[in-house]
C-alpha cells in the first residue's frame, strides 16, 4: 500500500510538473539570451487556447500541439520586437505581455469554454519499460507529452553547455558586446531563443488543454507561468535541473492534496509558499558560494542590447 | 535621453494595448440595438457584477443565463450591462458598482460573496437605485439579500451516489471550509447514508474556487483511495474527467456536466437563477420589493420548491429504481413536509447534534461548521 501510493505520488509529480517544464526551459533559453519575459502566464494561455481550439476543429491533438507553438511563438515574437529591436523595459514589456496574453485567450476562447476535445492526448504506457516494478508506472505510463519532454530536457542542455551555438548563446547572454566583436549576430540569437522560448511556452500551455484537462476554460493555467519563472532560478538557468526542480513544485501539490486522505494536515497555504522559498534558498547558496558567474544568472539578462553604446 | 523616452513609450504604448484587450473583453456587453432610440421609451435597466467572465462554465455563467432569461421574459428591461472579472477588493468593486448606478441603472445584481460591503455602501449614497446581493448576508432599505438552497439538490444527487457506489466510497473534491461548502457536503452525505448507510464520503480540499489542474489531482488522489463516484463543489470539470478517465462515476456541479465527461456525470446538482430575477425586477418596478430578511439573513432563500435550483438531467447509467427515489424524495421537500437537516443528525464524533423531531434553522444553516456522520476529513485549517 505505502509503495501504490509513493508511486503515485511520483506519477502524478511529473505530470503536474511537465507544463511547469516546459514552460521554464523556454523561458532558461530566453534568460540565457539574456531577455528576461515574465509573458510566460500569458504564452502559455494562448498556447493553450488557440491549440485547443484547432485540436477540436481537425479533432487532432498534434494539429492542436503544432498551433500552440506558434502561438506562443507569436506572443514571444512581441516581447522580442519591444526588448530587442526598440530596447524597452523588459520587465515592463513581459509584464503587459501576460495581461495580454490573459485577455486574448479570454476572448478568442470565449465561444469554446467548457466544450470537450473528441481527441486528446491520453496516457500510452511504453511497452517493456512500463511493465518495470516502480520505475515503469512512474516514468513510463504516461502521455506522448511527457516522453518528448524526456528527450528534450537532455538536447537542452546538450545544445546550451556543449554545441558552438550553445557557447553563442551563453555569450550573447553574458557579455553582448564581446559577443558581437567575434561576429556573433546579438540581434538574431536573441529573437531566435525568444521565440523558440514563446513555443516552449506554447507546449506547456497546450500540455493542459490537450491533456490534463483537456477543455477550455479562462485562466486555467493558473499561475502556474510564475511558477515557471521562479523555477528558472532554482535551476540555476541549466535545462537539466529545470526536470528536478519542476517535478518536485508538481510533487508538493500532488502531496498536499494526498496527506489529506491519509489524515496528516499540512497547511496548504506553507505547501504553496514553498516553491517560492527554495527559490530564495538556492539564490542564496548560489551567491553565497560565489558561484554566480559559473552558474548564476546571465550578467546581461535585462540589459538592451545596443552597439552604439559599445 | 531621448533614448529612454522612447523606450518608455514603447512600454507604456504595450501595456496600454493589453489594458485595452482586456477592458474589450472583460468590459460591459452592451449591446448597441439596444439602447433607446428618440421617440421610444426608455428601458428599466438592470445590470450585473461578475466575479469571472461569464464563460466560466460555473457560478457565472449560471448568472447570465439567468440574466439572458430576465432579457427574453420582459421586453421593457434593457439587461445588456454586465460588467465581468471584478475584484472583489473594496476599491474596485464599489468603483464598479457606483458607476452602474450613476449609468442609470434601476437595479443592480452582485453576484459574488465579496461585494457585500461595498453594495452596502454604495446603496446608501443611491437611495433610489434597488441593489441585490447573492450569497451574503446583510440587508438595508435598498439592498436585498439573495442566495439559493442548493443542499437539497445536493441531497437529491446524494441519493443517485449512494445507490451507484460499489466500493461505498465516494469522494468529494471541495473548494474553502466554509459554511456554503460544509452545508452542501453534508447534505450530500445524508443523501448518500440515506441511499446507502454503509456509505462514506471521503474530502479533499483545494483551497481554490478555481484550478482545473489541481481539482482534477484531487479527484485522482480520491479514486486511489478507492473512491468510485466523485462529486464536487468545483467550478470546473476536471474531477469528472479524472473519474471518466478511470471509468469510474461522478456528480457534476454547476452547470450539466454531461457535455464534458459523458461517460461519468449521472447528474449535477445546479442553479436556475433566471424566475428569480424575472419576479425581483417585476417586483422592484412595481415597488413591492422588500427587502427584510425572511430567511435567516436572507431576504430570499429559494431551493427546490421555488426551482431555484436543481438536478439535471441523468447519464444513461442511473437506474430507473434511483429516479423515481429521487422523484420521492424531491417531492417529500417541495410539499415541506420534510428537509435535508431535520434530525436525528449526528456529527463526525457520532454525538447528537439534531434530535430527532428537531430540525435546523435557516440561520443554523447558514453557519454550518461540522460535519455529518459520514463525512471523513477535517474542517479545521490545518496548522502545518
Amino acid at each position: 500500500m505505502n509503495t501504490d501510493i509513493a508511486i503515485a505520488i511520483l506519477a502524478t509529480a511529473i505530470t503536474a510538473g511537465t507544463p511547469i517544464m516546459y514552460a521554464a526551459l523556454g523561458e532558461i533559453l530566453a534568460e540565457r539570451a539574456g531577455i528576461l519575459n515574465l509573458g510566460v502566464e500569458g504564452m502559455m494561455l494562448v498556447g493553450a487556447v488557440s491549440g485547443f481550439i484547432l485540436a477540436l476543429h481537425t479533432s487532432n491533438p498534434w494539429a492542436g500541439l503544432l498551433l500552440a507553438m506558434l502561438a506562443g511563438g507569436f506572443m514571444a515574437l512581441i516581447h522580442a520586437f519591444l526588448t530587442i529591436t526598440l530596447k524597452a523595459n523588459q520587465v515592463v514589456s513581459g509584464l503587459a505581455l501576460t495581461l495580454f496574453g490573459t485577455g486574448l485567450a479570454g476572448y478568442i476562447g470565449k465561444s469554446y469554454v467548457g466544450i470537450r476535445l473528441p481527441e486528446s492526448f491520453r496516457a500510452v504506457p511504453v511497452p517493456v519499460l512500463s511493465d518495470i516494478p516502480i520505475i515503469g508506472p512512474v516514468l513510463f505510463n504516461h502521455d506522448p507529452l511527457v516522453y518528448i519532454s524526456y528527450f528534450i530536457v537532455p538536447a537542452l542542455w546538450f545544445l546550451v553547455f556543449r554545441t558552438r551555438a550553445g557557447l553563442n548563446l551563453r555569450a550573447v547572454g553574458e557579455n553582448p558586446a564581446a559577443a558581437d566583436s567575434v561576429g556573433i549576430n546579438v540581434f538574431r540569437t536573441r529573437y531566435i531563443y525568444v521565440i523558440a522560448g514563446g513555443m516552449l511556452a506554447g507546449i506547456g500551455g497546450a500540455y493542459l488543454s490537450l491533456h490534463y484537462v483537456p477543455v477550455w476554460v479562462e485562466n486555467m493555467t493558473a499561475g502556474r507561468g510564475w511558477i515557471a519563472v521562479a523555477l528558472v532560478i532554482f535551476a540555476t538557468w541549466n535545462p537539466a535541473n529545470a526536470i528536478w526542480g519542476a517535478y518536485l513544485f508538481g510533487g508538493l501539490d500532488a502531496l498536499g492534496l494526498r496527506l489529506q486522505t491519509l489524515n496528516v494536515t499540512v497547511s496548504p497555504y506553507f505547501l504553496k509558499m514553498l516553491p517560492y522559498i527554495f527559490t530564495v534558498l538556492v539564490l542564496i547558496l548560489v551567491t553565497r558560494r560565489n558561484m554566480l558567474s559559473r552558474r548564476g544568472s546571465p550578467k546581461a539578462l535585462g540589459l538592451p542590447y545596443d552597439r552604439e553604446e559599445r | 535621453m531621448k533614448k529612454v523616452g522612447k523606450k518608455t513609450l514603447w512600454a507604456l504604448v504595450a501595456t496600454l494595448m493589453a489594458a485595452l484587450m482586456l477592458a474589450g473583453c472583460g468590459g460591459s456587453g452592451g449591446e448597441e440595438d439596444k439602447q433607446a432610440g428618440p421617440g421610444e421609451e426608455e428601458k428599466f435597466k438592470v445590470a450585473f457584477v461578475y466575479i469571472t467572465s461569464a464563460g466560466d462554465a460555473g457560478w457565472t455563467y449560471a448568472h447570465d443565463l439567468g440574466r439572458l432569461y430576465l432579457q427574453d421574459q420582459l421586453d421593457w428591461v434593457d439587461a445588456s450591462e454586465i460588467v465581468e472579472n471584478v475584484p472583489e477588493n473594496p476599491a474596485d468593486a464599489e468603483q464598479v458598482i457606483t458607476q452602474l448606478a450613476e449609468q442609470g441603472n434601476k437595479v443592480i445584481f452582485t453576484t459574488s460573496f465579496g461585494y457585500m460591503d461595498p453594495t452596502i455602501n454604495v446603496a446608501q449614497k443611491y437611495p433610489d437605485v434597488t441593489f441585490v446581493h447573492c450569497s451574503g448576508y446583510k440587508t438595508a432599505d435598498n439592498v436585498g439579500a439573495y442566495f439559493g438552497r442548493m443542499y437539497q439538490a445536493r441531497y437529491l444527487s446524494g441519493l443517485v451516489a449512494g445507490q451507484a457506489t460499489e466500493s461505498n466510497i465516494i469522494g468529494y473534491v471541495g473548494a474553502h471550509p466554509i459554511p456554503e461548502v460544509i452545508r452542501g457536503i453534508n447534505a450530500f452525505t445524508v443523501g448518500v447514508r440515506a441511499a446507502n448507510p454503509d456509505a462514506v464520503v471521503k474530502v479533499v480540499w483545494t483551497n481554490s474556487w478555481f484550478d482545473p489542474t489541481v481539482e482534477k489531482q484531487s479527484a485522482e488522489v480520491l479514486l486511489d483511495a478507492g473512491a468510485d463516484v466523485i462529486a464536487q463543489h468545483m467550478d470546473s470539470p476536471a474531477p469528472q474527467q479524472a473519474a471518466e478517465e478511470r471509468g469510474k462515476l461522478g456528480i457534476g456541479y454547476n452547470s450539466d456536466m454531461r457535455a464534458q465527461a459523458p461517460g461519468a456525470v449521472m447528474t449535477s446538482p445546479m442553479w436556475e437563477w433566471g424566475p428569480y430575477y424575472v419576479e425581483t425586477v417585476q417586483a422592484i418596478k412595481d415597488g413591492t420589493f422588500d427587502p427584510t430578511p425572511t430567511a435567516g439573513s436572507l431576504t430570499y432563500w429559494g431551493g427546490l420548491k421555488e426551482g431555484l435550483v436543481k438536478i439535471s438531467d441523468y447519464g444513461p447509467m442511473v437506474p430507473e429504481e434511483t429516479k423515481q427515489l429521487v422523484e420521492q424524495e424531491k417531492a417529500r421537500i417541495i410539499s415541506g413536509e420534510w428537509d435535508v437537516f431535520y434530525g436525528p443528525l449526528k456529527d463526525q464524533n457520532g454525538e447528537v447534534k439534531v434530535a430527532e423531531g428537531q430540525k435546523m434553522t435557516d440561520d443554523e444553516m447558514l453557519a454550518m461548521d461540522w460535519f455529518v456522520e459520514g463525512v471523513e476529513g477535517k474542517i479545521t485549517a490545518p496548522q502545518f
